[in-house]
């Protein structure tokens, strides 16, 4: 049981911190609000099963061609729609929510409303410590484990992260040393969909596919980044792990866990924000305190 | 005759001058008069659903629009009604005209629960917050199928009225009412009651405001709990009308569409969330007539929305009002756009701009 809930929560910590990670970037350095970054996700998880499941490709080569798909669209989207409404926060909102609705539109018009199940990467399982984990499971916690890392290196290490961090201080100083802003925000939404749709790829065998399976984890996510605080990296990566935590404790303990799962996540979201307004890790500047 | 001409007087000024204001009256008209037209209970169906979730969408204007309370939960206030007057009226059988005001005090309390992390967050933090209300609620609803019906909700709820007319005069006047009480609630020029300008002061900057002796924890809490209440109205209406209360009255997505439809119309503005839901719900519900339309419907809401919002990012009411009426540069006075001079003041409307060189 034990082991259980620990590699079950370290999975789905981990698939929320690289959503969270994802969104908290560009909400951070482009106040967009995205809420069509889960989509973004499910639409690659769909284009893996499709890859898989109609063309036959072996898995490396769907996963790759899932992110890059799904990379493509994230730009597309973002040069067609939000970079022109940016200059209002909830038109862009509101164009994201709309977004989203079209992807799950499509897809149920496409693959039909049907729960779909991807093959796993690797069968079997191996022990650590007496824990029984499945290499799939292995798979993902490796997975959103280096790219956290690696993601972590680039965002304080790299020219690129320097510039991205100062974007999202100041966009205007930013501008003024040099920076071209528009071409980090355009990379910062591909860095951030390119994680969504990893996020997509490497759940696609663990849990069933559907076209409304974006809305549960966008709610976590969402919860995740406030209580880690908005704007903080490792604040998100913290939360998301906590609540995967939780939600994988309720499931398994409680009786009709499944149910309650995301309200005890939320609620505990809550309790933690009245005590901290700004998160755990949230930077509070003087002018914003009431 | 000497009132009746002072009325004609007050009309011709406060009404026929403005053109909003003149296709505000012909949509209310248009409103009271439509089931002299038609007696198909379907177009009067489409019509009372739109009012119901007009009512809906123009309480998150006041509270998220008028107020700036970010709140992406706000199906929690029309679901808690719906359900409440549900219950109250399955197992009590208490008539609608005491569950729906019950259901919307219910509602009310609730926003005042709200309110509380309202004190403390703010802008996208609250929107957060707020968004994680009722999906808690629905998790507990659904751990206990036993009290709550579970996935499938409380059915057999009383009718609102016996015919089907009645029942749409019904909420066509409360919702010409409710609408034009937040109306007058939310106007910054009013100086007997001074909601409007306080609750725009707190939109704009709560720190002022504070520091300008108004109490924006009150006024805050007014702004939730009219809110709520309106929501709730709207709440209980649907769930007499429809005769259920369904998990889906308290979804994500039914919170989202409010701020679509608001946002559609035009946010701030009250007449922007009528106008938003007179326009998406009857055509998302015309669609599922024609061939394809049930599987293409959202497709086409989406490509809709977003083709709007990218030409008139203010919303269509704001962008078409805007064409229509001017503002005279010397007193102030909305003009209809045919003017050249103001209304009152002679003032020119127009000042043509020198050409720089």
């Amino acid at each position: 049981m034990l082991s259980k809930i620990i590699v079950q929560g370290l999975v789905s910590g981990g698939i929320y911190a690289v959503l969270a990670v994802g969104f908290s970037l560009i909400f951070g350095v482009g106040k967009i609000l995205n809420m069509a970054h889960t989509a973004f996700y499910m639409v690659s998880a769909y284009i893996i099963f499709y890859a898989t499941s109609m063309l036959g490709l072996p898995l490396p080569a769907s996963l790759t061609l899932a992110i890059i798909l799904t990379t493509v669209l994230g730009i597309a989207c973002y040069i067609l729609f939000f970079n022109r409404v940016k200059h209002h926060d909830t038109t862009v909102m509101i164009i994201s929510v709309a977004l989203a609705i079209i992807f799950q539109e499509v897809l149920l018009l496409v693959f039909g409303g049907h729960y779909r199940g991807v093959p796993p990467f690797a069968r079997g399982f191996m022990e650590i410590w007496q824990l029984r984990v499945s290499y799939q499971h292995l798979i993902a916690i490796v997975t959103s484990g280096v790219i956290l890392i690696g993601l972590w290196i680039m965002l304080k290490k790299t020219g690129l992260g320097t510039a991205i961090r100062s974007v999202a201080e100041d966009r205007e100083i930013a501008n003024l040393m040099g920076m071209n802003v528009d071409r980090i925000l355009l990379i910062v939404m591909a860095i951030s969909v390119a994680l969504a749709g990893l996020a997509g790829g490497v759940i696609a065998p663990i849990y069933m596919l559907s076209p409304l399976m974006w809305q549960q984890p966008m709610a976590i996510m969402l919860a995740a980044v406030v209580l880690g605080g908005l704007g903080s990296i490792g604040g998100c990566v913290l939360g998301a792990f906590i609540l995967g935590f939780i939600e994988t404790i309720v499931i398994f303990l409680v009786p009709g866990g499944a149910f309650l799962q995301g309200a005890v996540s939320m609620s505990v979201m809550v309790l933690v924000l009245l005590f901290r307004p700004e998160g755990l890790f949230g930077v509070v500047f003087e002018e914003e305190r009431l | 005759m000497n009132y009746l001409y002072m009325f004609y007087n007050w009309i011709k000024q406060a009404i026929f001058a403005i053109p909003g204001r003149v296709i505000a009256l012909v949509f209310f008209i248009a409103l009271f008069c439509a089931p002299l037209i038609t007696k198909s209970e379907y177009f009067l169906g489409i019509i009372v659903l739109s009012t119901i979730f007009a009512l809906f969408a123009v309480s998150w204007d006041l509270l998220s629009g008028f107020t700036g309370q970010l709140n992406l939960g706000h199906a929690l206030f029309f679901g808690v009604s719906a359900y409440a007057a549900g219950l109250l009226n399955i197992h009590l059988h208490y008539s609608p005209w005491i569950t729906i005001p019950l259901g919307a005090l219910v509602a009310v309390a609730v926003g005042l629960v709200v309110g509380v992390p309202a004190l403390r967050l703010r802008g996208f933090y609250l929107g957060l917050v707020t968004l994680t209300f009722p999906l808690i609620l629905l998790g507990i609803f659904f751990a206990f199928p036993m009290q709550t019906g579970g996935e499938l909700g409380i059915s057999g709820i009383d009718r609102l009225a016996s015919s089907r007319v009645a029942e749409y005069y019904i909420v066509a006047v409360i919702f010409t009412v409710s609408v034009l009480l937040i109306w007058k609630l939310t106007d910054t020029k009013n100086k007997v009651i001074r909601l409007g300008i306080l609750l725009h002061a707190i939109r704009e900057d709560e720190i002022t405001a504070r520091a300008s002796g108004i109490n924006t924890t009150l006024q805050k809490f007014i702004a939730f709990a009219l809110s709520a209440f309106f929501a709730g109205i709207a709440g209980g209406l649907y769930a007499h009308y429809m005769r259920i209360a369904t998990p889906a009255a308290l979804e994500l997505f039914f919170s989202f569409q409010a701020i679509l439809w608001t946002i559609f119309g035009g946010i701030t503005t009250i007449y922007g969330p009528v106008v938003g839901v007179f326009i998406l719900y009857p055509l998302l519900e015309l669609l599922s007539g024609v061939p394809w339309g049930e599987q293409l419907r959202y497709i086409i809401f989406g490509v809709v929305l977003i083709a709007t919002l990218m030409i008139m990012p203010e919303g269509l009411a704001v962008w078409v009002l805007d064409k229509l009426e001017i503002e005279c540069p010397r007193c102030k006075l909305i003009n209809a756009f045919t003017r050249k001079k103001c209304r009152a003041c002679r003032a020119p409307l127009r000042i043509k701009k020198k050409t720089t060189v």
